[in-house]
């Protein structure tokens, strides 16, 4: 059997550190994805409305954090403020920052497209019920809009968690960068490291994100 | 003559220019069952839609005894209570039960106690023969088994009238019936009904008076025998001529 350098893992405390960035990288992309969702869903409602300007100045930011990579918006915000407005960011704030604005963007077309899905005949046979005020959305609309929503939005939430892995060229110490660190460190001593301890990151990644597309695939399954 | 439960008196409906009722007057008493026909586009359905405050309305009123109904009104859900609908498209709400479809209502809406109304519609379901789906969720039924629980859930609040909008419309043909005997059943109970439809034979076995609708008018009001056999108007005769199918 080749030599892996799964061996590596096990000196020092070489596992916790791998775990701690592990922590890192969830810690970062939960906060974002915990404002995301809360201000997705205010902005999808509020574009649901009939405010042209509103509309407006929402398509040009969805378009805008649509077409930029992540790569790209992580350097302008961190990089970028710095120089034009003299911004001190710290990594993980730029991160947090970057990742709320582009998880919003994702959230809010999802929680609009899942509004405009719900026909409208179930508004009005509620309302030929006699459910009033927010009655039809407390009982009709938002338990259906949710149901559409759920596997919709995970799907993000795991794309999300994966690609805080873009956040070491911002100079975040998060589960790759330490993989690297130990890598660098052991390049003499286990020069096959490399192998072991990539695996070992993509199955740190695949434990975080394996159940919560499996929660995905049980819901849609479940409410259909 | 029985008394008076709705009055429509010179209503008027517009989109922007387009006229859709025009001058409508149509006085419904308690128990009557009113059959209202037309061709697609007359009208017909939008006049079930403003009675039931789904439409606003630009001209005329009408009224559940006495009382106006508004779509600003401020007891319209109050009135909405007493106006059953049952719609064309299967309109049941499909995160629920049927059970919980039917209760939603009456314990949300009427605040009744829960027990009491699941009784009432174990009753009702029962009698269109649907009791074993009370937990089934509206994408197991068929189309005519949705509209008849449509047609319970309707039920439970106890309308005073009921409103049907072309409920068979959209179902294959062999699903039509159940749903037809159902509504046929309620009329021989006395219930108040407004119903649309293209079912000619059931328009004539369960009016007790048919509306003609034209160009958003009425243009004849009469008894079943009569309109079918002897339609006052050239439109009518037109109209009913349209289902009759001969070799020429």
């Amino acid at each position: 059997m080749p030599d892996l350098g799964i061996e590596v893992l096990l000196k020092g405390n070489n596992l916790m550190r791998l775990l701690a960035g592990l922590g890192v990288a969830l810690k970062i992309s939960l906060i974002a994805i915990g404002l995301s969702i809360l201000l997705g869903i205010l902005i999808g409602m509020l574009v649901n409305g009939k405010n042209p300007i509103i509309k407006g100045i929402y398509r040009v930011y969805l378009e805008f954090i649509r077409i930029m990579p992540q790569l790209v918006l992580l350097f302008l915000v961190y990089f970028g403020t710095t120089r034009a407005f003299g911004w001190d960011l710290s990594g993980e704030t730029a991160a947090v920052f970057v990742f709320t604005l582009w998880g919003t963007a994702e959230m809010s077309d999802l929680v609009r497209g899942a509004l405009i899905s719900i026909p409208k005949h179930q508004y009005e046979s509620s309302e030929a019920l006699g459910l009033h005020r927010s009655q039809p959305y407390f009982y009709v609309i938002i338990p259906q809009t949710v149901r559409r929503l759920l596997p919709l939005s995970i799907n993000l939430i795991t794309r999300m968690i994966k690609t805080t892995s873009l956040i070491l060229m911002i100079g975040v110490v998060e589960v790759l960068k330490v993989a690297q660190q130990i890598i660098e460190a052991n390049r003499m001593s286990s020069p096959n490291a490399a192998f072991g301890i990539y695996l070992t990151v993509f199955l740190l990644y695949f434990i975080a994100c394996w159940p919560i597309s499996r929660l995905a695939a049980y819901l849609e399954k479940r409410w259909r | 003559m029985a008394e008076e439960l709705l009055t429509i008196e010179h209503l008027t409906k517009q989109y922007g220019e387009n006229v859709i009722l025009d001058d409508v007057s149509l006085t419904v008493h308690k128990g009557e069952v009113i059959v209202v026909v037309g061709s697609s586009g007359c009208g017909k359905s939008t006049l079930l839609r403003c009675i039931n405050a789904l439409e606003s309305i630009q001209g005329g009123e009408i009224c559940l005894r006495g009382e106006k109904i508004e779509q600003e009104g401020k007891n319209i859900t109050v009135l909405r209570q007493k106006i059953g609908m049952v719609f064309q498209c299967y309109e049941l709400f499909p995160h629920l039960t049927v059970l919980n479809n039917i209760l939603l209502a009456p314990v949300k809406v009427q605040k009744r106690r829960e027990e009491e109304v699941k009784a009432e519609a174990f009753e009702l379901l029962k009698r269109v023969g649907l009791e074993d789906k009370a937990n089934s969720y509206p994408r197991q039924l068929s189309g005519g088994q949705k509209q008849r629980i449509a047609i319970v859930r309707a039920l439970c609040m106890h309308p005073e009238i009921l409103l049907f909008d072309e409920v068979t419309a959209a179902l294959d043909p062999e699903m039509v019936r159940e749903v037809l005997d159902v509504i046929l059943e309620l009329a021989e109970q006395g219930r108040t009904m407004i119903i649309v439809t293209h079912e000619m034979q059931f328009a004539k076995a369960v009016a007790d008076r048919i509306i003609f609708i034209d160009d958003g008018k009425i243009i004849e009001n009469s008894k079943p025998e009569q309109f079918f056999s002897h339609p006052e108007t050239e439109r009518a005769k037109q109209f009913l001529n349209m289902f009759e199918y001969k070799r020429k």
